[in-house]
């Protein structure tokens, strides 16, 4: 008897492109940045590396990141402006 | 303060919304684990979130199982490794509703046998995965679509319950203090024998408040008293983190409440007695402290 298993693989992008979900961009200005880490330790989704970039190909647009930093240097740009 | 690994065992992304705390929490909870760990997951949004079949946005192995059964599929894993000596970390990674109402009888079932492993129940305080029904972990006064006008009942107190199985750890932790999360999750399975963590996990469209506000939320529901930090190491009660503060001056339970939409109902008695459960809890805990120290002092 063979028996197939219904077995996922892990993969960059298991749920598709989330970045298209986003009504707001968040975007970091690196000049302002203390470097304090909090957007990268709180993102849900561990789409900002440990160098403030955002991957804009997956970041879903919560926005926690604008919120949990503490010298404003986030700002959320609407997608189509 | 521990240092947290960079390494993410949850791969860009998890299919959770926006701002979901369950995402959160299961980052830091594999962070904590590391890679030899396997989660056993009930039916629940973290079953959903995980990405579309054939692919997995998580990179540890996972077990999908049937909802009430968790628990007691976590213990036939951990004998199995057990007994061909691998120390394999067996977490179970379950929702409130597969937890306090349709889970209890297997987790209470593997805690008395001192099954060797680590039950988490993130907690959006309803069934959230099907559209926000109420559960045993909903609130009074919060509004959900079973309970439109707000719920008339307690929260089930899930600690008391695990409590009097005395587990050999036991930790309450919140999304929005994800250091003491993954603080907790390591001392956890660093001992053997059966251990549990409850997460407070709020729940942006279930509890109704902007995706940006999730860590805000957990904080205001612990600053507040509504939710309490603390640990159980072999039955020694350690209140943690801000917990510590907020057991002294709280904030406003209504900061909290007036944060999101689900308690836009909530009557005037609801609320008071969602702040007398506070207060009963608070002062209850913080008797126990007392007696444990002066119980220390004497021996
Ligand atoms: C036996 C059974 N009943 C009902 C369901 C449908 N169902 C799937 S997930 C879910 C909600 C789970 O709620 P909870 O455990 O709180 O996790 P959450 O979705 O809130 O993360 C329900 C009712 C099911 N899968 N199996
Ligand atoms: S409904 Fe709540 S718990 Fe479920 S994925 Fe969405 S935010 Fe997360
Ligand atoms: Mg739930």
């Amino acid at each position: 008897m063979k028996v197939k298993l219904a077995i996922s693989k892990p993969t960059v992008g298991a749920s598709g492109k989330t970045g298209s979900w986003r009504t707001f961009r968040p975007v970091v200005s690196h000049e302002t940045c203390t470097k304090c880490g909090n957007c990268y330790r709180f993102c849900p989704d561990a789409a900002i590396d440990t160098e403030f970039n955002i991957d804009y190909d997956f970041c879903k647009g919560c926005g926690i990141c604008v919120e949990v930093c503490p010298k404003s240097c986030i700002k959320l740009i609407r997608e189509d402006e | 303060m521990a240092e947290i690994p960079d390494e993410e065992f949850i791969l860009k992304t998890t299919s959770a919304c926006a701002g979901c705390s369950a995402s959160l929490i299961l980052r830091y909870v594999t962070k904590a684990a590391g890679k030899d760990t396997v989660l056993v997951i009930p039916a629940c949004c973290t079953s959903v979130i995980q990405g579309v079949y054939p692919n997995t946005a998580v990179n540890v192995p996972v077990y999908n199982v049937a909802f009430a059964s968790a628990a007691a599929v976590a213990s036939g894993m951990s004998e199995a490794f057990r007994a061909v000596g691998k120390k394999t970390n067996v977490i179970c990674f379950a929702g409130d509703g597969g937890t306090v109402d349709i889970g209890i009888q297997a987790l209470s079932g593997a805690l008395e046998r001192g099954t060797d492993f680590l039950y988490i129940c993130y907690d959006n305080e309803a069934y959230s995965n099907t559209g926000m029904q109420r559960s045993g972990a909903t609130p009074i006064g919060a509004k959900t679509t079973t309970t439109p006008l707000g719920k008339n009942e307690y929260k089930k107190d899930l600690d008391a319950i695990v409590e009097a199985h005395n587990p050999v750890y036991m930790a309450t932790a919140c999304s929005a203090y994800p250091v003491d999360l993954y603080n907790k999750v390591k001392k956890a399975l660093s001992i053997p024998g059966p251990k549990f963590i409850h997460v407070l996990s709020p729940c942006p469209p279930g509890w109704r408040f902007p995706s940006e506000k999730t860590i805000e939320l957990g904080k205001l529901a612990v600053t507040s008293g509504m939710w309490l930090l603390y640990e159980r190491e072999n039955g020694k009660l350690t209140i943690t983190g801000a917990s510590k503060a907020a057991m002294k001056k709280s904030t406003p339970i209504e900061d909290y409440l007036k944060a999101q939409g689900r308690f836009r109902t909530a009557t005037p008695e609801d609320i008071a007695m969602l702040k007398e459960n506070s207060k009963r809890k608070m002062a209850r805990l913080a008797h126990e402290a007392e007696a444990q120290a002066a119980e220390a002092e004497e021996a």
